[in-house]
């Protein structure tokens, strides 16, 4: 055959680079939406199991108060109530992100319109300093301070939801920092200057035109703080007593999903009821934060429109 | 449909890529259980998992082909897994049989240690001894007072083990006489239970002897003092063994280990220095429901 026909019809070296750069990536996505996958079904599998294998009802499961998996009601049905823990999981993160809130915008809309070139890198790497505590480190800290302040000078033990909240609150800080700065950050410069152009004051400008460009941005941060600390589990186990019972203040012990997940997957075994209802509490950590992915994909749209 | 068979044969592809991974995973966990290449996996109770660490340590340097991995995860996690075979040592604080969802007849158990327990309050209540029934109602919640049982006017901070949890089921047959304990809070590591109890005014928890520091009060039971002693003749009755199990009977390296850990060696040295009891000082035997009869 003609070489030149013949080199022009096979694969050139470029060709086959190209081809074995695409094999690459596409085996790794596939490997982890197998991974992905994989971890879904295994914890939906086991986290159902409570009401196929073990018949124990739904609506109980969430609405029911009473915690105890090992043994039996008066109806010869496990105590399942996961009542206590979904509340107190709510409970911490509401309250934190409500704390961190204002902290955040406000560190935010320094960092990126008052302060200089030095302050912003500064507070930047302080946050930046924040993320990479350890959350032992942080329970640690509540233990030891935290829990002593809110028994002196608020009440109760030390132990509950509002020392959980005061330990998340540092915890989500970081999160919502950042995003926020990147959603301030992403306002137009020319909405900035056509305000002051007007006449407005620096003031009226960030609160009449930046904030309000960027609401949906500082709602994904939220969010996104909100996940951090619904998933949070070893510093929030160490302050808030892990009592599975209904929180009756946010001074008296309570417990989150991940203090009970935590403390009790070591002790039970396979298969049996206890260790089912663990699943099934890990599975509506995961559905949770399926949900507030899906929050954050929709805000993102409104965002846009 | 040149891009859809692409993405198959990419499917294929990665898939035969995650069964080689979970074949040279699974050849590798036999080769632990085959007892030519010497390895040996130890999985289970926490408060176990120092002595047997140290021990392995020490094993390990006169026998360089043993290979030994000490993990914890607790009782519960050691006895399924040694159940399903995935490790080659279960360490326990109970027996298999107290353990819902075990089937206690595969299991081979071999007592290593015994670990005695102490009611433990906070230095603030004032109290140094209670009765048997004073410390029961304390934990069911019928005495809520430290000055009901001869202490400060302060309230009792009840701190509890999780359910399931070894030093609890333990405590609790021993204390509670079938009665449950009220809900309250509960932590599952000694370390964090030594340092709450020490700091919260009023609390009580119950620890390992290993773990009672000078930062926090032991009680006596019954004029009763908890002491290594005490157990061995069964005068404290808080006490529980440290077991390790296998499956069926074990293979050559792990019953050569199994023999270290209850050699002189390790029982008079390492098991005394981390604050166990050996099981050879024990004067009286308990079996799983309970019982105990004198050796």
């Amino acid at each position: 055959m003609d070489p030149i026909k013949e080199k022009i019809q096979s694969n050139s070296r470029e060709t086959r680079q190209d081809l074995f750069g695409k094999i690459i990536t596409y085996a790794c996505i596939t490997l982890i939406v197998l991974v992905v996958l994989s971890i879904f079904i295994f914890v939906a599998s086991k986290g159902m199991a409570t009401f196929f294998v073990n018949k124990a009802n739904f609506w109980d499961f969430l609405s029911g108060k009473n915690w105890n998996p090992s043994m039996l009601d008066s109806n010869g049905k496990p105590m399942l109530g996961a009542l206590p823990m979904i509340t107190g999981s709510f409970g911490v993160t509401i309250l934190a992100v409500l704390f961190a809130t204002p902290f955040a915008i406000g560190t935010a809309l320094y960092m990126t319109e008052i302060a200089s070139g030095k302050g912003e890198r500064i507070l930047q790497s302080v946050i930046e300093l924040l993320v990479g505590i350890p959350s032992v480190v942080y329970g640690f800290i509540g233990l030891s301070v935290i829990v002593p302040f809110v028994r002196n000078y608020i009440g109760g033990s030390g132990y509950g939801i509002l020392s959980g909240s005061f330990v998340l609150f540092v915890m989500v800080l970081p999160t919502v920092t950042s995003m926020t700065v990147d959603s301030l950050r992403a306002v137009p410069r020319f909405y900035k200057e056509a305000s002051l152009a007007l006449g407005a004051t620096k003031w009226q400008t960030i609160y009449k035109v930046i904030l309000r460009s960027s609401t949906s941005g500082i709602l994904t941060a939220i969010i996104f703080g909100m996940a951090r600390a619904f998933g949070e589990a070893l510093a929030v186990q160490m302050v808030i007593g892990n009592a599975a019972v209904m929180p009756t203040g946010l001074l008296s012990s309570a417990s989150t999903l991940t203090s009970v997940l935590t403390m009790g997957i070591g002790n039970t075994v396979m298969g049996t009821v206890a260790n089912n209802a663990l699943w099934s509490l890990a599975l509506i950590l995961l559905l949770m934060s399926l949900f507030f992915n899906i929050i954050v994909r929709l805000i993102g749209r409104k965002g846009r429109m | 449909m040149k891009k859809l068979t692409k993405i198959t044969a990419l499917i294929i592809a990665s898939s035969a890529l995650l069964v080689g991974c979970g074949k040279s995973g699974a050849s590798s966990s036999t080769s632990s259980s085959s007892e030519a290449s010497g390895k040996i996996t130890v999985v289970g109770s926490t408060a176990l998992q120092p002595l047997v660490e140290k021990a392995a340590e020490n094993y390990q340097a006169d026998n360089s082909k043993v290979s030994i991995t000490v993990q914890g995860g607790g009782s519960g996690t050691g006895l399924s897994q040694v159940q399903s075979g995935a490790v080659t040592i279960g360490n326990s604080d109970i027996f298999a049989e107290q353990q819902s969802g075990i089937k206690a007849d595969k299991l081979v158990d071999h007592k290593v240690a015994v670990v005695g327990m102490a009611p433990v309050v906070n230095k603030d209540a004032g109290v140094k001894n209670v009765t048997m029934s004073q410390l029961r109602d304390i934990f069911t919640g019928k005495i809520t007072n430290w000055k009901e049982v001869g202490g400060k006017d302060e309230s009792i901070v009840l701190i509890n083990r999780p359910e399931g949890s070894g030093t609890r089921a333990t405590f609790e047959a021993a204390v509670m006489d079938g009665k449950s304990a009220k809900k309250s809070q509960e932590q599952d590591s000694n370390g964090t239970v030594q340092k709450m109890v020490a700091q919260t005014p009023g609390a009580i928890s119950y620890l390992a002897f290993s773990y009672v520091k000078s930062t926090i009060q032991e009680l006596s039971i019954d004029g009763v003092k908890p002491t290594d002693e005490n157990v061995t003749n069964n005068k404290w009755k808080i006490w529980s063994y440290e077991h390790m199990y296998t499956k069926g009977q074990p293979n050559k390296v792990t019953k050569q280990f199994l023999k270290y850990m209850k050699s002189d060696k390790v029982q008079s040295g390492l098991v005394k220095d981390l604050g166990y009891i050996s099981i050879s000082q024990m004067k009286v035997q308990k079996d799983a429901n309970n019982k105990v009869t004198s050796n």
